[in-house]
Formats: C-alpha cells, sequence, structure tokens
C-alpha cells in the first residue's frame, strides 16, 4: 500500500461543512439526511416531494455558488466507458434503495446515531468496493 | 420556511463535496483503491462530517420537535437483514465501478459533463425498478 494524494485539510473541513447540512437539516426540518431516500422519494413519493426536489436542486448549485466566489473551474475526470457507468448507475440506484442508504444516509446519518444497521451497512459497501476496485486494477 | 432549510442544506452539502473534492470520482477510487496506491482523505470527510453532526443529534433529539415540522421524523429501523446485506453490496459494486455515489453523483451534474448524466439517469431508473419490482420486500 503506497499513500497518495491524501488531502487532510480539505476532507476534514468539507467534512465539517457536510456535518453542518446535516445537522440544520435535522435541527430545522425534522429529517436526516440520505441522499438515495431523498432522490428517489423524489421521484416515486407524493410526501415531502418538493423539499426533496429543492435539496437536490441545491446539491446542484452548492457546486456553482461555489465556484463563482473561487472564481476556480472544479475539475473532475471519469475514465469509464458509458455502458459501464450505465451498469453502475443502475447497481448504485437498486441496491442503495434495497439497503436503505448509501454513503450519506447510513455512512454519516446513520453512524452519527450510531446504528448497529448503518454500521453493518457502511462496512459492507466498503469491503464490497475495494474488493470491485481490486479486481478491476488486477485483472 | 422549511422549503428554503431544504434548498440551503442541500447547497451547504454540495458545497462540502466540492471542498472535500469528494465530487471528483478520482478521489472516491483512490479511497477504495487500499491494496495499491491508497488515497485516505474519504475517510477524513466521514470524521470531518461525523464530529459536527453526531453531538449535534444528541443535542437535537432532546428537542420535543424540530424548529419547522411537527415531529422528528426518520426510520428507527434496526433489523440487519438480507436487504441491507445484498443492497449495500450491490451498491458496493457500482460505487467501485464508477467512484461515483448518489451525493456527488448528483452534485456533479452542474459540471453538465455526460458522464454524469448518464450515471444519474441510471441511478433514477435503479430506483425506479426497486419500487416497481417491489424488489425491497424480497426475501
Amino acid at each position: 500500500m503506497n499513500i497518495v494524494n491524501f488531502t487532510p485539510y480539505s476532507a476534514l473541513t468539507g467534512g465539517i461543512i457536510i456535518g453542518f447540512a446535516v445537522a440544520i437539516f435535522f435541527y430545522f426540518n425534522g429529517r436526516l439526511v440520505g441522499i438515495s431516500g431523498i432522490a428517489s422519494n423524489a421521484l416515486t413519493e407524493e410526501r415531502n416531494r418538493l423539499d426533496n426536489i429543492l435539496f437536490l436542486i441545491g446539491l446542484i448549485i452548492g457546486p456553482i455558488i461555489y465556484t463563482l466566489f473561487k472564481q476556480e473551474q472544479i475539475s473532475i475526470s471519469i475514465s469509464n466507458s458509458y455502458l459501464l457507468l450505465m451498469f453502475a448507475g443502475l447497481l448504485v440506484g437498486i441496491g442503495t434503495r434495497i439497503s436503505g442508504g448509501c454513503t450519506s444516509g447510513h455512512g454519516i446519518s446513520g453512524i452519527g446515531r450510531f446504528s448497529v444497521r448503518s454500521i453493518v451497512a457502511t462496512i459492507t459497501f466498503m469491503i464490497v468496493g475495494i474488493i470491485t476496485v481490486y479486481l478491476k486494477n488486477n485483472l | 420556511m422549511n422549503r428554503l432549510i431544504s434548498l440551503i442544506s442541500g447547497i451547504i452539502f454540495g458545497i462540502g463535496l466540492v471542498i472535500s473534492q469528494m465530487i471528483n470520482p478520482e478521489k472516491v477510487l483512490g479511497f477504495l483503491d487500499l491494496f495499491g496506491n491508497w488515497d485516505p482523505s474519504l475517510a477524513f470527510v466521514m470524521i470531518g462530517a461525523l464530529i459536527i453532526s453526531s453531538p449535534m443529534f444528541h443535542i437535537i433529539k432532546k428537542r420535543e420537535k424540530p424548529v419547522l415540522a411537527n415531529e422528528f421524523n426518520y426510520s428507527n429501523n434496526k433489523n440487519i437483514n438480507k436487504q441491507l446485506i445484498y443492497g449495500s453490496v450491490l451498491f458496493g459494486a457500482g460505487w467501485g465501478l464508477a467512484g461515483l455515489c448518489p451525493g456527488p453523483a448528483i452534485s456533479s451534474l452542474a459540471l453538465l459533463n455526460i458522464y454524469s448524466i448518464l450515471f444519474v439517469v441510471s441511478m433514477f431508473v435503479g430506483f425506479y425498478l426497486v419500487k416497481l419490482l417491489n424488489l425491497n420486500s424480497i426475501r
């Protein structure tokens, strides 16, 4: 194992900001942030639909506001084929709905209130993610 | 008013994803590449989020109700069942293939690249399939 590209300060700062977003949503609206839940409920459920859609719009305009203030472009790199990305998207959509959460719902909101169920989910998807990346890089 | 909070929480969350660089799939794949070139940043994002959200949950939960709603509204499901494990396995596989989970995927729509759009559309197809075929109640 080599440690590369490690950015502890920006990671911790960004994480703290995410933690505040989750706390604000809970304090005012009484709901826990779980983005797979918010997104799928925006699609399939009548209840809280406008709130869910507004949260998703916020997620998209957050980066836009950031670039306006910082005057810097966000660059991301994705090196997958279209087909692989679509397959991955399908797995993420189906998997998070069957398990009831993703990195935010189980990983932050769930672990944050010491839910054993969420700890089990997070360990499981992290181990499978690590195995998947290992196989992808070594096959 | 709670609509505005939903939007603001989403914006803050999205800014956190940009600052922590989790919007970039390469950072996520770096974290999952534990046996190769490992980038521990994602763990620091989770630590940052949890040191804020976890104590806040405990303080806020003592209130009778949230500021803008009649009751706290979150799942108290404690079941560690097959759905939790199967779903997390599928999610972990998709996450490892693309380096995208629901939050960063939706936030990266701001960058208007075809990859994010394809992934998010497929993810929503996944959400819809679970609802349509009742996949989360299969045992």
